[in-house]
C-alpha cells in the first residue's frame, strides 16, 4: 500500500472510525470476525498475497483503468473540465471486481472453499460468481426478490458462472434483506463459510478491509491524473449506497487537503417524498447490520426502507467511515434524484458513448452541476463506478412511462 | 443476588424461560400470556421488543415481530406493556430481549430508568457483544438491571471473558444459527454447557431451538434453565385468529397453557 493516511480517518482497535463502525453482532460471529481481522492483517503484510492480487488485477480484471477525459461533455457543461475514472472497464463491468479478487484470495488463504455474498444490483454478486468461478469455490448470492426481477440479466450471468442465487422474500425485498439473510446464514455455517460483503459496511474489519481492497481506484487516479495534469484534481465526485467506490476514490486524496471531495446518495423521488436513499443527508446514527453509522430510521429506531431507481443505492445503511468523513466535514455528501440520474444517463452516452450504472449516473449528475458553477481552469473527477448494462431494461422502462 | 438469579436457583428440576414477542398478535394477548405464564411457574419470561431487522432471530420470530409491528408496537409500548402486567400481580422475573438499535435511539440511560420502573429485571441484546456493551452495562447498573451476556458454541477462549460478565444469567447459544425450533443437538453442546457452568459466576440458561418436553428434560441436567422461544412463539401465532375472537381466545389460551404445562414436566 502506498501513503498512510492522517490518523482521523484510521480506523482504531475496536474498529471504530470516530464515533462510527465497531462490530454490533451475534456472539456466534465474534470469533469468525476476529478470525478473519487476523488473516487480513497477515495477508496485507505479505509481499506474495500483494503480488497474487496484483496479478490478477492486471491479467484478469484489466487494471489500470483508464482516466478518460470527457471532452464532450466538458464542452456541452461550460465550466470545469470532467474527467472520468473508468471502473465500468473492469472485467465484469463495476469496481466491485477489485474487493471480490481481495476477499476470496484471502477466504483461500484461510482454507475456506464455500462463498456467500449479498446482492442489491447484482454487480457485487456477478463479481463473486466470477472470483468464485476463476478459484474454484462454491458461491451463494443472496438477493432480495424485488431485486430479482429488476436486474433478471444479473441473476442469470450469475447462475451461468454457477452461482445460485438465493431470492429473498422477508421486508423490502432489496438490499437490506438480501444483507439480512446474508448475515443469517453466515451464523449457522460460520465455520466453513466466508461472507464477502460488497461495500465498506458491516462489522469491524469488513469496512477497513474493502477500503483497503477498492483504494486501488484513487490510487490509480491520482497518479494518472498527476501524470496527464500535472496538478491534483480540484474536485473529486462519487457515488454513496454503501460507499465503497467512494471510499476506494477518496481514500487517496484524504490527506490532500486542497482536493474537495463530494459523496452523492440517492435522492429517489425526492428527499420530500420519504422515497429515497440519503442515508446521510436525511439518517440518524444507529445500528444497522453490525455497525455504527447512519441510518434511515424512525423515532423508535426501526429501519426505514430506502428507494433508489438504482437497485446498488437502495440501501438505508452507509459505510461508517462516511459517517465519520462527514461529521468531520472533509467530505460534502449531497443527493441526486432518480429523474437526474436518468438525464445523466442519457448526457454520457450522447456526449462520451459512455452507458454508466445508474449508481454512477448519481455522481455524473452532481459532478456536471457543479462543473457548471465553476471556471474553465479548474477541474472534476468522477469516479465511475460501473457500466449500465444491467440497467437498460429499468432506463426503458422509465424512459416509455416519459414518452 | 438479583431476583433473575433468585429464580434460577430455587429449587425445581425444570425451570423454564418461555419467550414472548410483545404485541403478537396483540398488547392484550400479550398481557393474558404474561398473567397465565405466572401462573404457571415459569422461572423466568423473555419478553422480545419487535425489531424490524432481527438478524438473530429465525423465520418464525421475524414473522411475529413483522406483526407486532404492524400493530404499532415499539419499545415504549413494550415498556407500557411490561408496567400494565406488574400493575395487574404479574411477579415472574422479566427480561427484555432487544436488538440494540432502539435502545440507542431512546438512549441508555433513558432505557435503563425507565425499564426499571416498569418492573423490567434484566435485558438480553443479542447484536451487543460484550465488547461494545460497557455504556449499556454502565447505564444499567445505575438502575438494578441485569445486563445478560450471551456465549455461543464458537465462542471458544472467549467464553471465561464473557461468563465473568454474566449478571443474572449466562445466555447459552445451543448451536450455530438463528432462533427456531432445530430436529436435533450435537452432542457436543453438553460439554459446552458444563464449561460455562463450570467458569459463570452467575446460573446458566440455554436456548435456540428447544421446543419439545424431551429436550427441556435433557438440557436441564446442564443449564439451570431452558428457554422455549420459536415453538412457543408459532403455537400462538397459530391461534393468533382464535385469541382475537372473543368466543374462541378461552379455547386458545388454555390450549398455549396445555403446551407450556407439558414443558415444564419432569
Amino acid at each position: 500500500m502506498k501513503t498512510e493516511l492522517p490518523l482521523a480517518t484510521q480506523v482504531d482497535q475496536n474498529g471504530r472510525y470516530g464515533r462510527f463502525g465497531g462490530r454490533f453482532v451475534p456472539e456466534t460471529l465474534m470469533y469468525a470476525l476476529n478470525e478473519l481481522e487476523t488473516a487480513f492483517r497477515e495477508a496485507i503484510a505479505d509481499p506474495a498475497f500483494h503480488e497474487e492480487l496484483r496479478t490478477l488485477l492486471e491479467e484478469y480484471s484489466g487494471r489500470p483503468t483508464p482516466l478518460t477525459y470527457a471532452q464532450r461533455l466538458t464542452e456541452y457543461v461550460g465550466g470545469a473540465r470532467l474527467f472520468l475514472k473508468r471502473e465500468d472497464l473492469n472485467h465484469t463491468g463495476a469496481h466491485k471486481i477489485n474487493n471480490t479478487l481481495g476477499q476470496a484470495l484471502l477466504a483461500k488463504r484461510m482454507g475456506k472453499k464455500k462463498l456467500i455474498a449479498e446482492t442489491g444490483a447484482g454487480q457485487h454478486g456477478v463479481a463473486s460468481a466470477t472470483v468464485a468461478a476463476l478459484l474454484g469455490m462454491e458461491c451463494k448470492v443472496f438477493m432480495g426478490e424485488e431485486d430479482v426481477r429488476r436486474q433478471q440479466l444479473n441473476v442469470f450471468r450469475m447462475e451461468l458462472l454457477g452461482a445460485e442465487v438465493v431470492p429473498v422474500r422477508s421486508g423490502t425485498r432489496t438490499l437490506k434483506d438480501a444483507t439480512s439473510e446474508a448475515i443469517r446464514h453466515w451464523v449457522t455455517h460460520v465455520e466453513d463459510t466466508f461472507y464477502m460483503i460488497g461495500s465498506v459496511v458491516g462489522p469491524h474489519p469488513y469496512p477497513e478491509m474493502v477500503r483497503t481492497f477498492q483504494r486501488v481506484i484513487g490510487d490509480e487516479a491520482r497518479s494518472q491524473f498527476l501524470y496527464r495534469e500535472h496538478r491534483l484534481p480540484d474536485h473529486v465526485v462519487a457515488c454513496v449506497g454503501g460507499g465503497s467506490n467512494a471510499i476506494g476514490m477518496f481514500a487517496a486524496f484524504l490527506a490532500d487537503r486542497e482536493v474537495q471531495l463530494h459523496g452523492v446518495e440517492a435522492a429517489g423521488h425526492g428527499l420530500s417524498t420519504g422515497q429515497h436513499a440519503a442515508t446521510l443527508s436525511q439518517g440518524k446514527p444507529g445500528v444497522l447490520h453490525g455497525s455504527f453509522s447512519y441510518l434511515l430510521q424512525d423515532e423508535h429506531g426501526q429501519v426505514i426502507p430506502a428507494h433508489s431507481i438504482s437497485a446498488g443505492l437502495d440501501y438505508p445503511g452507509v459505510g461508517p467511515e462516511h459517517a465519520h468523513l462527514k461529521e468531520t466535514g472533509r467530505v460534502r455528501y449531497t443527493s441526486v434524484t432518480d429523474e437526474e440520474a436518468l438525464d445523466a444517463v442519457r448526457l454520457l452516452c450522447r456526449t462520451e458513448g459512455i452507458l454508466p450504472a445508474l449508481e454512477s449516473a448519481h455522481a455524473v449528475a452532481e459532478a456536471v452541476r457543479l462543473a457548471r458553477t465553476l471556471p474553465r481552469e479548474q477541474t472534476v473527477l468522477i469516479c465511475l463506478s460501473g457500466r449500465g448494462d444491467k440497467d437498460v431494461e429499468t432506463i426503458r422502462a422509465e424512459e416509455a412511462k416519459r414518452r | 443476588m438479583t431476583v433473575i438469579e433468585q429464580a434460577l436457583r430455587k429449587p425445581s428440576e425444570v425451570r423454564l424461560i418461555p419467550f414472548l414477542v410483545a404485541g403478537d398478535p396483540d398488547p392484550d394477548t400479550t398481557l393474558d400470556l404474561l398473567r397465565l405464564l405466572d401462573e404457571e411457574g415459569v422461572a423466568v419470561v423473555e419478553l422480545g421488543v419487535p425489531y424490524s431487522d432481527p438478524l438473530a432471530d429465525g423465520p418464525v420470530i421475524q414473522e411475529a415481530a413483522t406483526r407486532a409491528l404492524t400493530h404499532g408496537m415499539n419499545l415504549s409500548r413494550v415498556l407500557a406493556l411490561a408496567k400494565t402486567a406488574r400493575e395487574s400481580g404479574v411477579r415472574v422475573p422479566l427480561v427484555l430481549f432487544s436488538y440494540v438499535n432502539p435502545l440507542i435511539q431512546m438512549g441508555f440511560e433513558r432505557f435503563a430508568k425507565a425499564a426499571r420502573e416498569a418492573g423490567i429485571d434484566g435485558v438480553i441484546v443479542p447484536d451487543l457483544p460484550v465488547e461494545e456493551n460497557e455504556a449499556l452495562r454502565t447505564a444499567c447498573a445505575d438502575h438494578g438491571l441485569d445486563v445478560i451476556p450471551l456465549v455461543a458454541p464458537t465462542s471458544r477462549e472467549r467464553v471465561r471473558m464473557i461468563a465473568e460478565q454474566g449478571q443474572g444469567f449466562v445466555y447459552c447459544v445451543s448451536s450455530l444459527g438463528t432462533t427456531g425450533v432445530r430436529d436435533g443437538f450435537s452432542r457436543d453442546v453438553d460439554a459446552f454447557l458444563e464449561e460455562v457452568r463450570r467458569v459463570s459466576p452467575v446460573p446458566t440458561v440455554i436456548g435456540f431451538g428447544i421446543s419439545r418436553p424431551e429436550h427441556v428434560r435433557r438440557f436441564s441436567r446442564h443449564a439451570d434453565a431452558v428457554v422455549v422461544g420459536s415453538a412457543l412463539v408459532r403455537l400462538i401465532g397459530e391461534r393468533r385468529d382464535a385469541l382475537q375472537h372473543p368466543a374462541k381466545r378461552e379455547q386458545a389460551l388454555a390450549e398455549i397453557r396445555a403446551f407450556v404445562r407439558e414443558l415444564k414436566t419432569e
